[in-house]
């Protein structure tokens, strides 16, 4: 087998290893509340008694809900399964470490893309417009790779308690939230608070979606998708690395 | 096929922070052969078990499977692994859990299906093929984890204490499933504490003992090798004093064992027909008699107990 068709071996067996957490952890009762419920009630209690058009909250939410679903499970599911000896299962069967991430992550991006539907289906209930569609849908699948390969790395510690992992994760999360524009448009920000959001990935998603609906955004739409893109090679490169170290541990 | 070699292990040695788990262990291993790996808690059984299908690596020495590095994805996708404990996914129903594997070694769908119908039947478990694993018993469990690594029709199979802690007709339908997969020529390493397993099972076996290999022989030599003293079990009709029999030649040892009397000899034949002249002069009749050679067990006793002493 060449180098090219080892990887394209692999990353089909990483379908499986996506295919099967979807079906065991995504009703989960942590993942529901941490990836679901947990943004939502975030957003309305902010939102709830400030006058705000529409098209000004949406893409808020819709960051939001897009982050939060596409970090609840990837950094879990190692814990979890180091916990069940499943883990153990994988390790011995042909797959490299980075392939049982790329499932992790693509089980991540799935949850991310499928919910960030429902947002969307909220704004345009309730009068947003999308005005550059095929742009959002690149922010969010993009955002929805880029936060998976984020969760990634917080999960690389070799323990089998996915409470530890669930608080470590929520230590770095809600911080995130605050500082990436998701209440209020990075423009409207002062300049400290500017050059704090530019060190969030989500500000640059958030900054995406307000542009797609018609909203002013601080950074040009190409550059945020550009850096969604790179800032996920980052996250995804630090994660395997980490991952290699520490999955010996777990085993 | 020939004697070319399965797995071949050489100088394998691994550390758990300054405890020598597994100690320069060397081993060859034939194609289709049977091999047992036997040792006591903690001897490192399972430690090499866990080297050899890629789960941990060793800090020296080298492991091939089938010709690849131990550990290397081609030696992983001719292997299939059934652990000391059972881990099938079990948020998963068994059917899902073979798929689940099938697809990671790449087997094609209607084979895949084909596979784990015949292997799930096999097993007795095609009844409860959609119900999750987590309602199934030890022993389901367990014929589950071996229909996991078959799906992928390995040619290596690995199991550490594949019976342990099984009913009676699990253990037996395990051991049935190995000596069918012995005769369709694929290799077996087994781990057990279980010395009729071994003795009844295996062509090979190697004993462990603090990380270190102490023997590796057939279980018939090592039988034969481990004691000087042969067994002969003798119940008569009327009760007879054991120090009578004692006084027979190439006696060393008598002791009563429930109603028979069990005699030590290092010359069973020549015992044997003294006995059969003490019973004719003595007017006895003879109930029972049967001849034991030197237990797999008691060879393993000694051999384990000589390495702790050293």
């Amino acid at each position: 087998m060449t180098d090219s068709s080892l990887v394209l071996d692999q990353a089909r067996r990483s379908l499986a290893i996506a295919k099967k957490d979807l079906r065991i952890y995504y009703a989960k009762g942590p993942v529901v509340i941490f990836g679901v419920l947990m943004p939502a009630f975030l957003f309305l209690a902010f939102f709830i008694g400030r006058q705000m058009p529409v098209n000004s909250l949406i893409p808020g939410l819709l960051g939001m809900v897009v982050f939060f679903t596409a970090t609840a499970v990837s950094p879990v599911v190692a814990p979890w399964e180091t916990q069940a000896r499943t883990l153990e299962r994988l390790a011995s069967c042909p797959v490299a470490v980075w392939t049982i991430l790329l499932g992790d992550m693509l089980a991540s991006v799935v949850f991310g893309i499928v919910i960030s539907f429902v947002p969307i289906l909220v704004g345009l209930i309730t009068g947003a417009s999308i005005h550059h569609p095929f742009i959002l849908a690149a922010g969010v699948v993009l955002a929805a790779f880029c936060f998976s390969s984020l969760a990634l790395i917080f999960s690389f510690p070799a323990t089998s308690s996915p409470a530890t992992i669930m608080m470590l994760s929520s230590l770095i999360k809600f911080p995130l939230v605050f500082i990436s524009g998701v209440f209020m448009p990075v423009e409207e920000l002062p300049g400290w608070a500017k050059g704090i959001a530019s060190f969030s990935p989500l500000t640059y998603f958030t900054e995406v979606a307000r542009y797609c609906m018609g909203g002013t955004s601080y950074y040009p739409p190409f550059l945020s998708l550009l850096l969604l893109l790179m800032v996920t090679l980052i996250f995804w490169g630090i994660a395997v690395t980490l991952h290699k170290r520490t999955l010996p541990k777990r085993l | 096929m020939g004697k070319k070699s399965a797995i071949t292990v050489e100088g394998l040695t691994k550390y758990y922070g300054n405890f020598l788990a597994v100690d320069h262990v060397s081993l060859n291993i034939n194609n289709g052969e049977l091999f047992g790996f036997l040792g006591p808690n903690g001897a490192g059984k399972t430690t090499t078990v866990r080297i050899l299908t890629g789960i941990i690596k060793a800090e020296g020495g080298t492991g091939l499977v089938m010709g690849y590095p131990a550990g290397s994805i081609q030696a992983k996708q001719l292997s299939g692994v059934v652990p000391e404990q059972a881990n099938a996914y079990i948020d998963l129903s068994a059917w899902d859990n073979l798929m689940l594997m099938a697809e990671l070694y790449r087997v094609g769908i209607s084979e895949a299906k084909l596979r784990a119908e015949a292997l799930l039947q096999e097993m007795g478990l095609y009844e409860k093929k959609d119900n999750l694993v987590k309602t199934f018993s030890l022993g389901m469990r367990k014929r589950l984890i071996l229909c996991l690594a078959l799906v992928s029709k390995p040619e290596v199979l690995f199991l550490d204490e594949p019976t342990s802690g099984l009913d009676v007709q699990s253990t037996r339908l395990i051991r049935e499933t190995l000596r069918k997969l012995r005769k369709e020529g694929k290799t077996i390493f087994l781990t057990t504490h279980n010395m009729d397993e071994a003795s009844e099972l295996c062509d090979r076996v190697a004993i462990i003992n603090h990380g270190k290999l102490v023997a590796i022989d057939t279980p018939e030599k090592l039988r034969i090798g481990a004691g000087r003293f042969h067994i002969v079990e003798i119940g008569f009709e009327k009760p007879v004093a054991q120090e009578t029999l004692s006084q027979l030649p190439n006696v060393e040892k008598v002791e009563g064992v429930g109603n028979k009397i069990r005699i030590y000899t290092e010359n069973p034949g020549s015992l044997v027909a003294s006995i059969v002249d003490f019973t004719r002069s003595h007017s006895l009749t003879v109930v029972n008699l049967n001849i034991q050679t030197p237990s797999l067990e008691e060879a393993f006793i000694r051999l384990t107990r000589e390495v702790g002493h050293d």
